[in-house]
């Protein structure tokens, strides 16, 4: 009860609409896939099912750091560790259904712990074979670590560039310590060869709808969450936060507390998106943890509009979109640097990102711009002999 | 502790507080009673912020004694208890915040919901709809309640964020150079206000603009190197050597 009233002080016309396209999308891919028929012009190939599945997962990804940082002012550079650590959860059961089938025939062992000569499961894969503990650990591991992460990095009141740098650091610390063999998670080839999820052969065309459809309402379901998040009187003190910290403070919130909640939730999102893109694209490994990812998906929500929870989707999808076009042709080798130059054209001319822009458009249409009276504190000649105090401004 | 502390509302004695080597303060002793309002005034660097950040758990001090209300260690809070105890503070810089409305900004200062998960589900009262209804009045921004507080202007940010710690219901309030950037008579209603506001709730004020102090009619105290070095009326320090000496001689 209270959480459907949480849920529908978010919903405003355009969260509806986002909302509508997502599940419409849900239901429409995964029928003009399957039941229409190759040879018709409204046939959806299978390569394209799992191509766009997968930027959605990128979509939720994105939107899980416009949360906080759109909303909190935390820049994250760090946020593809959440996702490759969901992505390994997911990657762990879906090693573990392999069974006997792999290349060495080990019921008990996937194939990397036989090439190692490991005789026995490690503790760390115990409980993977169950999809519900597989599911819980996709949540928690990110979780946990986002929570002591936070709870110390905003405890310690530690903020801006450096928090970034900090991220930076978590995700590229967590990239060494996967790509080792002895750490037990598959070492720099990471999981792959996944055969079954669920049950269902990972291949078929069925399951890799199904798998669509589940990342498009995720999507949709966490964007409503995040829209109601950010309605609430929760959403508007992270905000207040996001501008002016310490005055929070002074009011009397306990800052670092709505920090690590956003934070958190921010990276269980994060952790899910991971674990819907490796069934996807049937492998995980350390490289997505590497730095640079990171910072590619913050290229994408500022070029879809931070602070808008609609611009990081439309970011991710269109900048990705613009990838898989551009890397297959000529162009390929080029990509970079128009990666690159996307990202300074649209800080120096759209600060506000795609959506952020179209959305000041329209509301300048609907009412005038407020007149602002500038009154600086230059103009404080009546005042007499300045015995101001620059120095107590700080 | 003694009877004085006991009655007090703000005790501060022997306070010595240090930033690599300089002695930002240094063995300051003040106190204020209920419903008492103070201005405070000195030269740059006498320690007026420094004395803020100390009664608002910004800023340990490395020695003395801080009281609030007689009997709270202010010295063991950090700030968000120390806001919730009923102490707000006005920064020199007007801070509001920016994206919300005046509407917005005025609810977030309400008492009520300080936790993450009361705010996420928490619903507004008709009485707190009241309540802000009243701030609005008060600092006359009832027009411009649904106006972004990034547009408007200085002195109306000023009296927001007056507003917003009004909206606290503090039992003491802390403001930092209230007329900073006003033109006279937003200067003149500001004093107005405080003086209004000085009737049910005890108030420091520090400010450098002598009219502005003259115009509230209270107790003033010089501050000067992180000391007290006079205090009583505006006249009585103005006539004090040694006042004239650091500061109004210059």
């Amino acid at each position: 009860m209270i959480v459907g009233r949480f849920l529908r002080n978010g919903l405003d016309w355009r969260a509806g609409l986002v909302i509508l396209v997502l599940v419409a999308t849900a239901i429409l891919v995964p029928v003009l896939n399957l039941a229409v028929s190759p040879d018709s012009a409204w046939h959806v190939p299978t390569y394209l099912v799992s191509l766009v599945g997968k930027y959605l997962s990128f979509a939720l990804l994105a939107l899980s750091i416009d949360l906080v940082w759109g909303f909190v002012g935390i820049l994250s550079l760090g946020h593809g560790a959440f996702f490759a650590l969901g992505g390994y959860a997911m990657g762990m059961y879906l090693m573990r259904q392999i069974g006997s089938r792999g290349v060495y025939g080990n019921a008990e062992l996937p194939d990397f712990m036989v090439f190692l000569n490991w005789k026995e499961l490690p503790y760390a894969w115990y409980g993977f074979e169950h999809f519900p503990y597989a599911a819980l650990m996709i949540i928690l591991v990110p979780g946990i670590l986002a929570f002591v992460f936070g709870w110390f990095a905003f405890r310690s009141r530690v903020t801006g560039v450096y928090l970034s740098i900090i991220t930076q650091a978590m995700t590229f610390a967590l990239q060494l310590a996967f790509f080792r063999n002895d750490l037990g998670f598959g070492g720099n080839n990471g999981l792959t060869d996944f055969k079954d999820i669920l049950g269902y052969n990972i291949q078929a065309d069925g399951t890799r709808a199904m798998l669509f459809a589940t990342t498009a309402l995720m999507l949709a379901l966490f964007f409503l969450i995040c829209c109601a998040l950010v309605a609430s009187k929760f959403g508007k003190v992270l905000v207040a936060i996001r501008d002016a910290e310490s005055r929070t403070r002074f009011i009397g919130y306990r800052v670092e507390n709505y920090k690590l909640v956003a934070w958190v939730l921010s990276a269980v999102m994060a952790g899910i998106a991971g674990a819907l893109y490796v069934p996807q694209v049937g492998i995980i490994n350390p490289s997505e943890f590497a730095p640079a990812n990171s910072i590619e998906v913050v290229i994408w929500v500022a070029v879809g509009g931070r602070g808008t929870l609609v611009g990081p989707i439309v970011g991710a999808l269109l900048v990705n979109f613009m990838k898989s076009y551009f890397t297959t042709g000529t162009l390929a080798q080029y990509w970079p640097f128009m990666l690159g130059g996307l990202f300074v054209l649209v800080t120096l001319l759209l600060p506000k990102g795609i959506v952020g822009t179209l959305a000041g458009f329209l509301r300048r249409e609907r009412r005038p711009v407020e007149p602002t009276p500038p009154l600086t504190t230059a103009a404080r000649e009546d005042i007499g002999p300045a015995v101001t105090n620059p120095a107590a401004a700080e | 502790m003694n009877e004085k502390a006991a009655r007090s509302v703000l005790y501060l004695d022997g306070v010595s507080v240090s930033f690599d080597g300089f002695r930002a303060l240094n063995e300051l002793s003040l106190v204020i009673e209920p419903g008492e309002m103070r201005a405070i005034i000195g030269p740059n660097g006498a320690g007026k912020t420094t004395m803020m950040d100390v009664v608002t758990g910004k800023t340990r001090p490395d020695e003395g004694d801080v009281y609030f209300d007689g009997t709270v260690d202010l010295t063991k809070l950090d700030e968000a208890s120390i806001a919730s105890l009923g102490i707000g503070r006005k920064f020199q810089k007007p801070t509001v915040f920016e994206s919300h409305t005046v509407w917005d900004n005025l609810e977030l200062a309400l008492v009520d919901g300080r936790r993450p998960f009361t705010a996420i589900f928490g619903t507004r009262t008709p009485s707190e709809k009241e309540r802000i209804e009243q701030i609005l009045e008060t600092v006359r921004l009832a027009e411009r309640r649904n106006v972004r507080a990034a547009f408007l202007s200085h002195g109306q940010k000023q009296w927001l964020e007056i507003g917003m710690l009004l909206a606290q219901e503090p039992k003491l309030l802390l403001v930092d150079e209230p007329a900073a950037g006003m033109t006279d008579a937003e200067t003149e209603a500001t004093a107005v206000l405080l003086r209004e506001i000085a009737k049910e709730k005890s108030v420091v004020v520090v400010e450098h603009d002598m009219a502005f102090v003259r115009s509230l009619e209270v107790k003033v105290t010089v501050l000067h190197e992180g000391s007290v070095i006079s205090e009583g009326s505006l006249d009585h320090v103005s006539a004090d050597p040694r006042v004239i000496e650091v500061y109004l001689g210059r």
